[in-house]
């Protein structure tokens, strides 16, 4: 690492509850530019409401999200510009069944960001070689397996050239031997610089791709630290416990 | 140790229904999102105070506003004819009654031989559609006129009232638009739930009725809610055929007063009848809205 890299988000002391029922406790968390950040923890720990409340689709009680210093949860922001600056993968990939596999991945570009349907299919057609999907372009999602359709749904999100991209637990709904597909092109863009959060159950890959990890426990961050060293050599007791849980 | 910066608080602490204060830009946006609010009720309120002025004054400011209101919407004419025309509301309300339960019965029938597969069942799914695709373009007037004096004709029953061959003709034609609604939340329950339910054995009939029926008619609920308020002011059409409803004591009391008033009251009694089904169908589709789409904020 050269200069002190730029900080792409901030969380500080997110809150949100369903009723009486408070699943952020506030919640704090800086990514810096270039940073593959994992957050592990069991189901309803509060991972996924974490992510949607950065991509603005769950609104939060208290607390800010900056995005590159811009408060976003704001209610005075434009939350359609700020969602174009940010790409969200689902665990279901959400694919949209009635475009072709090259419009799902252009769509935004067209639509959102105004450029050429040309000049955005040239680009789309670029995205699906790379994943070796360039055959597929007019074919329509459902033809895909589902690894196939989540590669696609990465590109769609990527397509944009996001600020940050956030990754929902995105092989949770995959065979295993689709996963792998699936890691290695997060990987991939992971080394081409891409600033990522993703709430993921692959303790392996989180190992291997995440610069570092965080593990939240009933809408708290119990620990957070570099990879390796997390892994390793956790402080907390419950890290350690949880960790003795998911290892295989 | 210092790039990790532990926020661990005790699990203790954690499960506790710990009430945190707002911070202080949570409140100002909060109350923003309040200043925001009053000033939409406020602009829907304006505008809408601007529009009723400037409807009302083209109407009242109209050169033949006296004539009109002498003839339209004379109070002590209306008083005077709304008990036999509730009378005969009386007996749109019983046939749409009975008119519903048939329409809802043989149109889920008609959906489902549709749906039926296999040759044994070609004559059977060739004559649903038959039959949809000719009460579909059939007026209803027609349907009326036919059913209502062509079967009494034929003597197989002894005279029937006006009232039961108007329910059997709107059963006709209703069936026929509800049995393609049907049909469409039958094709709109994805493949995958059938193979499911075939999976575990169950029959085309069971899966039908346990599995693709259920999650159909949850679809199409709101289009159906939309027919039922067509029928029930189609009701009124079963005047033409003799029967005394609203729309034929209307036209009596009109008939002998010389005034139309009687016309606006049955209007505006079968407007009451539809409305509480109008607001229904708005609740219901909200509710199926906020339980099946999660994410609702985009």
């Amino acid at each position: 690492m050269s200069a002190p890299a730029e900080t792409v988000l901030s969380l500080r002391g997110i809150r949100r509850s369903f009723g009486e029922v408070e699943v952020l406790h506030g919640i704090d968390l800086d990514i810096a530019a270039h940073e593959v950040v994992a957050l592990i923890g069991p189901s309803g720990s509060g991972k996924s409401t974490l992510l949607r409340a950065v991509n603005l689709t769950e609104p939060i009680d208290d607390g800010v999200v900056l995005l590159r210093g811009e408060d976003i949860s704001d209610p005075r922001v434009n939350v359609d510009r700020v969602r174009a600056r940010i790409g969200l993968v689902f665990q279901h990939y959400n694919l949209f069944p009635h475009l072709s596999v090259l419009d799902n991945v252009t769509l935004a570009s067209r639509v959102v960001h105004g450029l050429r349907r040309a000049e955005a299919e040239r680009r789309g057609l670029e995205l699906l070689d790379s994943i070796g999907l360039a055959d597929f372009a007019t074919s329509f999602p459902d033809r895909l397996s589902g690894g196939q359709q989540q590669r696609v749904a990465i590109m769609r999100a990527i397509a944009t050239n996001p600020e940050l991209l956030l990754l929902d637990e995105v092989t949770s709904a995959l065979d295993p031997e689709l996963v792998g597909e699936v890691l290695a092109l997060i990987r991939s863009l992971a080394e081409a610089g891409t600033t990522i959060l993703m709430a993921t159950h692959e303790m392996t890959f989180a190992r291997e791709v995440a610069d570092r990890v965080v593990l939240l426990d009933a809408g708290r961050v119990v620990e957070s630290g570099p990879a390796a060293q997390f892994f390793a050599n956790p402080r907390e007791e419950r890290t350690r416990a949880f960790l003795s849980r998911v290892a295989r | 140790m210092t790039p990790s910066e532990p926020t661990s608080a005790s699990p203790a602490a954690a499960t506790a229904g710990d009430a945190v204060a707002p911070s202080a830009i949570e409140l100002e946006r909060r109350a923003y999102r309040e200043s925001r609010r009053r000033r939409s009720i406020l602009v829907s309120l304006l505008s809408t105070i601007v529009l009723a002025i400037a409807l009302g004054s083209v109407v009242l400011g109209s050169p033949g506003w006296e004539q009109v209101q002498q003839t339209f919407f004379n109070p002590q004419v209306a008083l005077d004819s709304l008990p036999r025309i509730l009378e005969g509301l009386w007996l749109n309300i019983q046939v749409l009654v009975f008119a519903s339960i048939l329409v809802a019965v043989f149109g889920l029938l008609i959906a489902t031989l549709r749906t039926l597969r296999g040759p044994v069942w070609f004559p059977v799914r060739v004559l649903a559609a038959g039959y949809t695709d000719l009460f579909r373009g059939l007026p209803l007037i027609i349907v009326l006129y036919l059913v209502g004096f062509g079967i009494p004709g034929l003597e197989f029953t002894e005279r029937m009232p006006a009232a039961f061959w108007g329910t059997i003709a709107l059963t006709l034609t209703y069936s026929a638009y509800v049995a393609e609604v049907f049909r469409a939340g039958i094709e709109a329950v994805h493949p995958s739930q059938r193979l499911a339910a075939r999976s575990l054995g169950l029959s085309h009939g069971q899966s039908m009725r346990r599995v693709v029926l259920p999650q159909a008619v949850r679809k199409v609920t709101p289009a159906l809610m939309n027919d039922f308020v067509a029928m029930q002011k189609d009701v009124g059409l079963i005047s033409v055929l003799g029967a005394v409803d609203a729309v034929r004591a209307a036209q009596i009391e009109t008939a002998q007063t010389f005034n139309f008033t009687p016309y606006v009251v049955a209007g505006l009694l079968f407007v009451l009848l539809s409305w509480p089904t109008i607001r229904l169908t708005d609740w219901v589709t909200a509710r199926m809205r906020a339980r099946e789409q999660i994410g609702g904020i985009v």
